[in-house]
């Protein structure tokens, strides 16, 4: 692949736009994986009372079992969410200033 | 509970679920007697190497190059991808470790099986696509992408290599002990079969092989494991509450069945221990390189997002198993020596998921779960066998020796040599292996994925700044340091070498190598003040520009 088509590429306003948007977007998730699992983990480590109080009166649903089917469930949904904005929106702007930087090379 | 007991304790628990069969391998195999022939068992592991010979014969006429043989050209589908993802990363010790771990820990077991799960949306959020985007065939193609080739590749295919003979030489041994167990056969007999075997997807069929086995495996790991946690959780009206108030009168834990106990109690090794897992997975050759077998980054993400699913999935199948068990198996006397409930269990700990499948199913059931688990074996070690090769033949071969004159055919005939080379060392080691607790080769190859690979990977997809002489201070002082420190913990220092004491008190390496090799690479870069590093800084923008949109990045072949 030739620089220059790199350089047209770069000197795209859409592509920094693409860039900047995937980038907090993905970062945004990140951090709600990470903090809600390690919260979850501290919890573990310094609430192990809150961690196991249950969740209805007369019921074995701890707090516990629920955030952690909870998180199975969410970081699964984020990863979807991830996947469909990421194969939608983000690869047809990528499609376009591919096709973009492609012309003005010819 | 001292640190000391906790860590060892955390280490075991490490070594039992990271650890694809180190459990076995480790102080629950030593109670492995040979059994009787199991002949359901051994019937249905016969359809299955007979279904995997035929699909090698069809993968063998479409590994023609070596874009075939690596990555089966590309040409995986995001779901097959999926199942072969899932497949790498669920092992026989998933299955029989995780529900030991239930029946034994209750509602711990289920918050570990949750930090197993959770370094997947954070390898598809940071790493996924951009793998795909930058690298071909192996993980080593990316940290080299701007860097010198000679230098970098040596450096990650040496720690690749390592990775997977420690990880290979552990399945072996587990192998090895789980196959006198389930079938009967004799311990060499069972290396020879894997060792064999595993020559014969690779050698013939390639990625292509590779990946079917994997599915296939996949597909029978979760048909038997809910099957037998259906079965299971129907005898309680598929009530939890029922299932619990029973286990709690039962077990034990008592209450304490569904309350934290100590597993995750320090903090500091808690969340170390979620970040040397997450880190460690991202860093294994023989997983990254399953990323190139898809046709663009839009089918890598999609991969993950199966994988992720299947993963959740089968954790919590495995909790119903766990908790069904306690129950099913800890109450019947017929899976106890000397029919005493509660005292040892036949077979070790890890034949509850065994035991289970025999109660609710009977013979038939519990032969095809013991055929999945070899299955799950044999379809590991082809795919960490693979990734030796790759990093032999396409590393160091084809880029650091030959400098990219070797012909695809040479190298395609070199890839097989390495195949059966490390079959052969796979085989022998496990053979000399027989008798040692091997549990610290499994802290060895996670922590050196964690402290050599995965660094070096992230810092030059994301970091400009990265130079080779950074790489390099950084792949190697992480490898050097990640294998030092197992060599002093008690697993080696002590138990193989004989000394009284430990002098690095942890058995997992990954939380104090990692830093390290972070700041190794991030010193040494900013230091480097050498021509070759400022080039090596202004390559960056066109790396940024690939990873980023794809452009220029290795499509798939035509088929």
């Amino acid at each position: 692949m030739s620089s220059s088509m790199y350089a047209h590429i770069r000197s795209n306003p859409r592509f920094a736009e693409l860039v900047a948007r995937r980038t907090r977007f993905a970062v945004t998730l990140s951090a709600i994986v990470l903090v809600i699992f390690y919260g979850f983990v501290m919890m573990v480590a310094f609430a192990p009372d809150l961690v196991a109080t249950r969740l209805f009166e007369g019921s074995n649903l701890t707090v516990g079992i629920a955030l952690g089917l909870l998180q199975f469930v969410l970081f699964w949904v984020l990863t979807l969410i991830y996947v469909r904005r990421a194969n939608g929106e983000f690869d047809d702007l990528n499609k376009e200033i591919v096709n973009a930087a492609w012309r003005s090379e010819q | 509970m001292t640190i000391r007991a906790l860590s060892t304790r955390l280490a075991a628990a490490l070594a039992l679920a990271a650890a694809p069969l180190a459990a076995l391998a480790g102080p629950a195999v030593e109670a492995t007697t040979k059994q009787p022939l199991n002949l359901h068992a051994i019937g249905m592991f016969f359809v299955f190497v007979l279904l995997t010979l035929g699909i090698t014969y069809w993968a063998a006429s479409r590994t023609k190059s070596t874009a075939d043989f690596y990555t089966a050209g590309g040409g995986i589908t995001g779901f097959q991808n999926g199942l072969a993802i899932a497949g790498d990363y669920m092992s026989a010790a998933t299955l029989l470790g995780l529900t030991a771990m239930m029946y034994m820990q209750g509602v711990d077991a289920y918050i570990y099986m949750l930090s197993f799960f959770v370094g997947w949306p954070i390898i598809l959020f940071l790493m996924a696509e951009r793998l795909r985007n930058l690298g071909k065939f192996t993980f080593a193609d990316i940290t080299s992408y701007r860097l010198n080739q000679g230098k970098v590749r040596t450096m990650a295919a040496v720690s690749s290599l390592v990775v997977v003979c420690f990880y290979l030489v552990a399945q072996m041994v587990g192998a090895g002990q789980l196959i006198k167990l389930l079938f009967g056969l004799d311990y060499t007999v069972a290396l020879f079969v894997v060792g064999a075997l595993m020559m014969v997807y690779v050698t013939f069929g390639g990625m292509v092989a590779t990946t079917w086995v994997q599915i296939i495996k996949a597909c029978m790991l979760l048909i038997g494991g809910t099957t037998v946690a259906v079965l299971g959780f129907s005898q309680f009206g598929f009530s939890f509450e029922e299932l619990t108030n029973r286990a709690m009168e039962i077990h034990r834990l008592g209450v304490n069945l569904l309350a934290p106990g100590s597993l995750l109690a320090d903090p500091v090794t808690a969340i170390s221990l979620g970040l040397g897992l997450m880190f460690g997975t991202a860093g294994l050759p023989h997983i990254l390189m399953r990323f190139f077998t898809v046709t663009d980054a839009k089918e890598a993400r999609k991969s993950v997002l199966f994988a992720s699913g299947i993963v959740a999935y089968f954790f919590n199948v495995i909790a119903i198993m766990g908790l069904c068990a306690i129950l099913i198996v800890g109450t019947n006397p017929q899976f106890f020596e000397g029919g005493e409930v509660g005292g040892k269990v036949i077979g070790g700990g890890n034949m509850i998921a065994m035991h289970l499948a025999q109660a609710v199913g009977g013979n038939l059931l519990l032969g095809f779960l013991s055929a999945v688990a070899f299955a799950t074996i044999l379809a590991v070690v082809a795919g960490l066998a693979l990734a030796g090769a790759s990093a032999i033949s396409h590393d160091i071969y084809s880029r650091v020796i030959m400098k990219g004159t070797a012909s695809e055919k040479t190298e395609l005939r070199v890839s097989k040599f390495a195949t059966i080379g490390l079959g052969v060392v796979a085989v022998l080691l496990g053979m000399a292996f027989e008798k040692m607790n091997i549990a610290f080769m499994v802290a060895l190859a996670f922590g050196v994925a964690a402290s050599a690979n995965f660094p070096v990977l992230i810092l030059s997809m994301y970091w400009k700044d990265l130079t080779t002489r950074g790489a390099l201070a950084g792949g190697y002082f992480g490898l050097f340091s990640a294998v030092a420190l197992v060599v002093l913990s008690k697993s080696v220092w002590v138990d193989v070498l004989g000394n009284a004491a430990p002098i690095f008190p942890y058995t997992q390496p990954a939380l104090f190598s990692m830093p390290l090799a972070f700041l190794a690479a991030i010193l040494v870069s900013l230091l480097d003040k050498s021509a070759e590093a400022q080039r090596e800084r202004q390559a960056f923008g066109d790396q940024y520009v690939r990873a980023q949109t794809g452009v220029g990045a290795a499509s798939a072949a035509a088929h």
